[in-house]
């Protein structure tokens, strides 16, 4: 590049309109080096200020030393998708500080430790050079607290770079260390230490600032687990066994806190929860069947390699009639390598999940809120089909932060579902049915009767619980008809129970031809690709799917327009094939587009699939 | 003149139940069985320590032995899960509702191999059931394949020796904390009935190893673990007694001989001493006792381990002793207050 060429690039950059309230942070530190406390002090303080604001922590399977990173979107359109450019950098970690510096946008603003030089590395970004490791030990005189709060050093620049509100850092230090006076002040003295460094000795050049507005006022910020464990509480589960695997063992974690305060009997002080961390997946879903079978309501919590394990007690779930919540917080793929990201991976296998038939109930959370009224709601389903429901949120649903409304009190009381729990009430379905036979579909829709054990004192009210070979009255058998019989009834209960599973959320009547299909954590950059293809003149119906088995509105969805984008997370669009099975007469009308780099989906993925298909 | 004859009431037990109403279906293993011998025992020993049979939970995994829980109780619900996995699933039922009595039934296959892993956590956590291992060396479903209690030098009907050491269920319990450990055989009811009852009368996990030949895979000359090599070895380390926590206790023992041993449900169990100061409650001499009859292939039965007094699973995890599935729907969802207190906390 010419000198003139370079000066022209450094006033453009310079001379940019400023960017209010609309640019990512992107910092880069190393795993394990505390930075989590500084970076979700810095994204509270923006929601404080009434920005919408989203947190993503891109972090590696790893305790101590290895990259990560935490990217905060702010956004006055209230986006809150992962966004691909980066506005500003904050460079921490010397490994990966000029692979970082590489991938920022042009007119990027640079904070970095001033040893690491990296001014030379391109001519196109704002650096500020800040020598955090010299003021560390000016601000911190305890030793063994300056790793953590140099951390503190960068938040105080950036509130200085972007004009975040002082009042603002101060609360929300206050909140993160929960008051605690010693932390409260190292901390914010780190902090004003580098605000103050900045102010005597930079220079403001980069067009971002963050500006007071009115878009959080009564919002919450959450986490994904956080928010799914309260809905299980508040869907009185009374039974979690749970083996640690990430990215579940915070909602495991998150649901032990809370029930472990706001699920004691009053009268008795007793817990109405009892935990088990199991030894392995297989023996969490078998405890969650044994505590289903005797009439609790019993989850389990996991990720993809958990669901594989518990596919054979999946399956016997399912046959013998046992209800069960399992919550898979889906990641890549097996074993090691990116156990740490995020992927729609196991649509497939868990809708399928068993040797032999079988076909399962699927949530598919698109929200935290959704997290939380979903969870409920599988606990209902559960009882209601006596079968095992699985809530597929990912990681980045279950592990990042994200804006919501304070979530609704439940209107709705619980569902047991078809339970005989009295001698009253099992002589009442006696008289009315002639018998009690376990697995007989006396109303027609699919569901038979159950009674659980030790509860009433009749032969008549005990049953056998076996896998597939049983008649009508849970007895043995290998008869060829009894067989039939009976999965041909599991197949009608499926059919009922799309009347009762949560239908998809439909954006349609624009008379657009065109129409989008997502589900879970993609909605966010859905919803956002939507707004900006409209920008450019591209219009699209959107159905956002809420549950598997499909509802009928799915299949009217595709045949009321000419192409339909299928959005999965995942390398074989595993979505998109269940669909093409679905609506098999318009199949051709659909068209996958697949993002499988472990990263969140981002709106520009959708936009650049859509544009890409709508050339051909 | 004509008599009249009070129709025949049959005997009743302490509950005012009689025998049949612990009976379950006919059996459908081989003529000969021994499980549907120790299936007869744990029927008797339900009707005498007089346990309401709708309370009774009947778990299982797969194999012979699983089949069996079928065969007693049929008052009570049955669950036969997967292969080696019964641990799991009876650990949540008697979590949410410890007023079931959980009897398990599980063969030397699905517990010493497939199930190993659930066998050795359910005595670590020492959930409340008694635990039966019907025990022949062979899988018998798949007909006649070396399980992993097949004594080394024993031999197949095909011929093949097994060379590989056998995995010793009670010394592992012993080992992992397990506190009521028996080891007995089919074809001695009377040891079998005593050490049942005692087992239905303690808290925590009851293991009982029970020798049960297989009369169609291993009931041959070569064969360790067939009738004739069990009658012949068989060796008691105790006489057994026992006053079930319902009948007045006769004081009228020698301590010297006999050790009494009052067990959670207020029971005794009484050992009548056969090998000279033997301590059940002694878990190093427990230990030994596992590690001797090895040495010298001797087939060692009685109470091997005692340990009344120790904390079961529930009580480990602060369950209280109403059952968690009593609880009432309304006091399973926190109140508005609740709610409003948790979003509160993240504005």
């Amino acid at each position: 590049m010419s000198t003139a060429v370079l000066e022209e690039k450094r006033a453009e950059a310079s001379g940019r309109p400023p960017v209010i309230n609309d640019f990512s942070i992107h910092v880069a530190t190393a795993n394990g080096s505390g930075s989590q406390s500084s970076n979700s002090i810095l994204m509270r303080a923006i929601f404080q200020m009434g920005i919408p604001v989203s947190g993503k922590n891109l972090f590696p399977s790893n305790i101590q030393g290895l990259p990560t990173w935490f990217t905060i979107r702010a956004s006055k359109e209230g986006f809150i998708a992962r966004r691909r450019d980066i506005g500003v950098l904050i460079c921490m970690n010397p490994e990966t500080a000029h692979e970082d510096v590489r991938t920022v946008a042009p007119g990027a603003a640079v904070i970095y430790e001033e040893s690491l030089q990296l001014d030379g590395l391109r001519q196109d970004v704002l650096f500020y050079p800040v020598p955090f490791q010299k003021l560390v030990l000016e601000l911190v005189h305890d030793g063994k607290l300056r790793r953590l709060a140099v951390n503190m050093i960068y938040v105080g620049v950036a509130v200085w770079l972007l004009g975040i509100d002082m009042a603002e850092i101060e609360q929300a230090v206050a909140k993160q260390f929960k008051n605690k006076e010693k932390a409260v002040e190292i901390n914010m003295k780190a902090i004003r230490g580098g605000f103050e460094w900045a102010e005597k000795n930079l220079t403001k050049r980069d067009p971002f600032r963050l500006e007071r507005m009115n878009g959080t006022a009564g919002k919450i910020i959450i986490e994904g687990n956080a928010a799914t464990a309260i809905g299980c509480m508040m869907g009185g589960v009374q039974f979690l066994s749970w083996y640690p695997i990430t990215p579940s063992s915070s909602l495991a974690e998150a649901l032990i806190d809370y029930s472990g305060k706001h699920r004691i009997h009053p009268e008795t002080g007793q817990p109405t929860i009892a935990i088990v961390q199991a030894e392995d997946e297989l023996a969490a879903l078998g405890m969650v069947l044994g505590a289903g079978w005797a009439g609790a309501r019993a989850m389990t919590t996991t990720s993809g390699p958990g669901i594989s394990l518990m596919s054979e007690f999946a399956g016997l779930g399912y046959y013998a009639e046992v209800p069960a919540v399992i919550i898979d917080v889906q990641r890549v793929g097996p074993s090691t390598g990116l156990p740490t990201r995020t992927m729609q991976g196991d649509i497939t296998s868990t809708y399928y999940l068993s040797h032999g038939d079988a076909r399962h109930i699927l949530l598919l959370p698109g929200s935290v809120e959704e997290c939380y009224t979903m969870a409920m709601a599988a606990f209902d389903l559960a009882e209601r089909f006596q079968t095992p429901v699985f809530v597929m949120t990912d990681l980045d649903l279950g592990m990042n932060n994200w804006m919501a409304d304070p979530f609704p009190y439940p209107e709705k009381p619980i569902d047991r579902g078809k339970v005989l729990r009295t001698r009253a009430e099992f002589e009442a379905h006696v008289a009315k049915f002639k018998e009690f036979a376990r697995y007989r579909d006396v109303d027609g829709d699919g569901i038979p009767y159950r009674t659980l054990p030790g509860f009433i004192d009749l032969p008549a009210a005990a049953f056998f619980t076996r896998g597939s070979g049983h008649s009508d009255r849970a007895t043995y058998t290998e008869r060829p008809e009894d067989y039939r019989n009976n999965v041909d009834r599991l197949a009608r209960k499926l059919e009922t129970a799309k009347q009762f599973v949560p239908k998809p959320m439909v954006s349609d009547g624009t008379g657009a031809r065109l129409g989008v299909i997502a589900y879970g954590s993609s909605d966010f950059a859905v919803e956002e690709a939507r707004v900006l293809l409209a920008r450019k003149g591209l219009r699209t119906d959107y159905l956002r799917l809420r549950a598997l088995p499909f509802t009928p509105e799915v299949a009217a969805f595709v045949a009321a327009h000419d192409r339909v984008y299928v959005v999965d997370q995942n390398r074989d669009g595993q979505m998109c094939d269940l669909l093409r099975l679905e609506v098999a007469d318009h199949a051709p009308r659909l068209r996958s587009i697949r993002h499988y780099d472990g990263f969140p989906l981002d709106a520009e993925t959708v936009i650049e699939g859509i544009e890409a298909g709508e050339k051909n | 003149m004509s008599s009249v004859t009070a129709p025949k009431t049959p005997p009743t037990n302490h509950i005012g139940l009689s025998a049949k109403d612990y009976a379950g279906k006919k059996s459908t293993l081989c003529v000969g069985c021994g499980h549907d011998v120790i299936t007869r025992q744990i029927t008797q020993a339900l009707y005498e320590m007089a346990i309401p049979p709708y309370r009774v939970a009947k778990m299982s995994g797969i194999g012979c032995s699983s089949k069996t829980t079928a065969y007693f109780a049929e008052r009570g619900h049955g669950f036969n899960g997967v292969h080696g996995r019964m641990p799991a699933v009876t650990t949540g039922a008697v979590m949410v509702n410890p007023s079931l009595t959980a009897i398990g039934v599980s063969g030397d296959g699905d517990t010493a191999s497939i199930g190993t892993g659930q066998f050795v956590h359910l005595l670590r956590r020492n959930v409340p059931m008694v635990y039966i291992v019907e025990n022949n060396g062979v899988y018998g479903l798949t007909k006649g394949q070396f399980s992993a209690t097949a004594d080394v030098g024993s031999r197949l009907k095909t011929g093949v020796v097994n060379e590989l050491p056998s995995i010793d269920l009670c010394a592992m319990a012993i080992e992992l904390g397990c506190g009521y450990v028996a080891r007995s055989f089919s074809g001695d009811m009377k040891q079998l009935l005593g050490l049942l009852k005692g087992a239905l009368a303690h808290r925590g996990t009851a293991l009982l190893d029970v020798i049960s030949p297989c009369v169609t895979f291993n009931n041959h000359e070569a064969s360790t673990k067939s009738y004739k090599w069990a009658k012949d070895h068989e060796t008691p380390i105790q006489e057994i007694g026992f006053v079930p926590y319902f009948e007045e206790i006769v004081v009228d023992y020698d301590p010297g001989t006999t050790q009494d041993i009052e067990l959670h449900d207020g029971s005794h169990i009484r050992l009548r001493k056969l090998r000279e100061d033997y301590d059940a409650t002694n878990r190093v001499q427990a230990l030994t006792l596992c590690q001797e009859s090895h040495a010298q292939q001797e087939f060692l039965t009685g109470l091997i381990y005692v340990e009344p007094a120790k904390k079961d699973f529930l009580e480990l995890s602060g369950i209280g002793p109403e059952p968690l599935v009593a609880v009432a729907d309304d006091r399973l969802r926190p109140s508005r207050e609740a709610l409003e207190e948790i979003m509160q906390a993240l504005k």
